[in-house]
């Protein structure tokens, strides 16, 4: 076997081991890893032990609960869904430009026993999705897509919609 | 031919070990530099025109989303980067390729340059678009050690006397950290995160307009080439350097040498 030869198995043997290694690291500790839990893995996990600790929460802005409460400070109430749980939430703050109903958003805060969820901090997490204002426009003209409802249809469907209206 | 070494002559100009002659690579790369220069210089200032000024607004993030013209690219380039520099270690570590330790040593900076320029683009969209400058997601966190391990290929390949073992101790590094590319591209889709899954892939229409990915795809070509143009005329300017000072030295150790004689 020349040289070159045992350093190559060698490199291998070593990328095996650590490409396992770190594969066995991630699962393990994928609970850690994820940035926010949903709504249901919410509802899933309630309890005394984790009730009243801070989480993220993960989820669509439900349609039509967005509720702006005009006495006091600038407080807010909506609901957050996956689409099987929905979870209430009550915030005070200033929010992203990108919030409204139908967009993800990310929540810091904490469960009340009542239910309710406290926030602390909301993010907007838009999606992968990036189009002009005249194809978002035919979209809902056209009545396939309402922002509410969630993520824009796919993106090879919008040109026909774009030249239905032009 | 330059000068080739007696190992040239014994098994002739072989496949790509042709490349690794440090006299064939000047030569060659001399003369295709200044083509990725002024084709890469042209092609960004073209597609950043088209993307910064011409191109659509989002319909929800309005002009921010312009910053994807440099920042996605910049991404792209700072693992595409990675992986070059990986290569080079895997080469010289296996065949002890002298050209692929000097452009290893070279690669690492500006890879750390774009993954920076990567992570302050990135920190700039996120606060108008999520509503933050930074969070610890599994992206965003995966990519700050990316840049990390840039810096630590950085410090590590200069922090011997002999450079040999610098070369050897950054290789194994370089390779070691090889196993976060793939976290970087899969994180967003293996694990909830704030940032946003890939918008191009290769399986699958991407869910961007085309009058907004053509700039986009431009802009990553011209980076590309410019990137390659900077760490070719770095590997360059190393080889020179190198030889400089091997000169210096044998003239050195000649003079050193009549003087004992004498």
């Amino acid at each position: 076997m020349t040289r070159k030869k045992r350093r190559l198995l060698i490199f291998l043997a070593c990328g095996i081991g650590l490409a396992s290694a770190t594969a066995l690291v991630l699962s393990a500790f994928n609970d850690n890893l994820v940035f926010f839990v949903s709504p249901s893995d919410l509802a899933k996990t309630a309890s005394a032990k984790t009730a009243g600790r801070e989480v993220r929460l993960g989820g669509l802005v439900e349609r039509g609960t967005v509720e702006k409460s005009s006495a006091g400070l600038a407080g807010v109430r909506f609901s957050v869904t996956d689409g099987s749980a929905s979870v209430p939430v009550e915030f005070k703050g200033i929010l992203p430009d990108l919030f409204r109903e139908g967009q993800g958003v990310v929540i810091l805060g904490h469960q009340q026993p009542d239910g309710v969820f406290h926030a602390s901090e909301v993010l907007a997490k838009h999606d992968e999705t990036y189009m002009p204002k005249e194809v978002a426009d035919a979209l809902k003209k056209s009545g396939r897509w309402n922002p509410a409802d969630g993520p824009p249809p796919p993106a090879s469907t919008w040109t026909q919609s774009a030249k239905q209206t032009r | 031919m330059a000068t080739p070494s007696s190992a040239e002559h014994r098994r002739p100009a072989r496949t790509l070990h042709r490349f690794a002659n440090p006299g064939q690579f000047l030569r060659l790369s001399g003369k295709i530099t200044p083509w990725l220069f002024w084709i890469g210089g042209l092609v960004t200032v073209g597609s950043l025109t088209w993307g910064l000024f011409f191109a659509p607004d989002d319909w929800q993030q309005g002009d921010t989303v312009r910053i994807m013209y440099v920042h996605v690219p910049f991404a792209w380039l700072a693992s595409a980067g990675y992986f070059s520099l990986a290569v080079c270690s895997f080469s010289s570590l296996i065949w002890r390729h002298p050209l692929a330790d000097l452009a290893a040593v070279e690669i690492g900076p500006v890879g750390a340059g774009f993954t920076a320029v990567c992570l302050a683009t990135g920190s700039l969209w996120g606060k108008p678009t999520w509503g933050a400058w930074w969070v610890w997601d599994a992206r965003l966190t995966s990519v700050f050690v990316l840049l990390l391990l840039y810096l630590g290929h950085i410090a590590l390949v200069r922090a011997f006397d002999d450079p040999t073992r610098g070369y050897r101790a950054g290789a194994i590094l370089a390779l070691v950290g090889v196993i976060n590319l793939p976290i970087i591209k899969f994180s967003v889709e293996w694990w909830n995160t704030l940032h946003q899954p890939a918008s191009i892939g290769l399986t699958g229409a991407p869910t961007i307009a085309a009058s907004m990915l053509w700039p986009l795809l431009g802009s990553a070509i011209g980076f590309t080439l410019l990137f390659a143009a900077i760490t070719i005329t770095r590997t360059q300017a190393a080889v020179m350097e190198q030889r400089i000072r091997s000169l210096l030295m044998a003239k050195a150790s000649s003079m050193s040498g009549e003087e004992s004689v004498s």
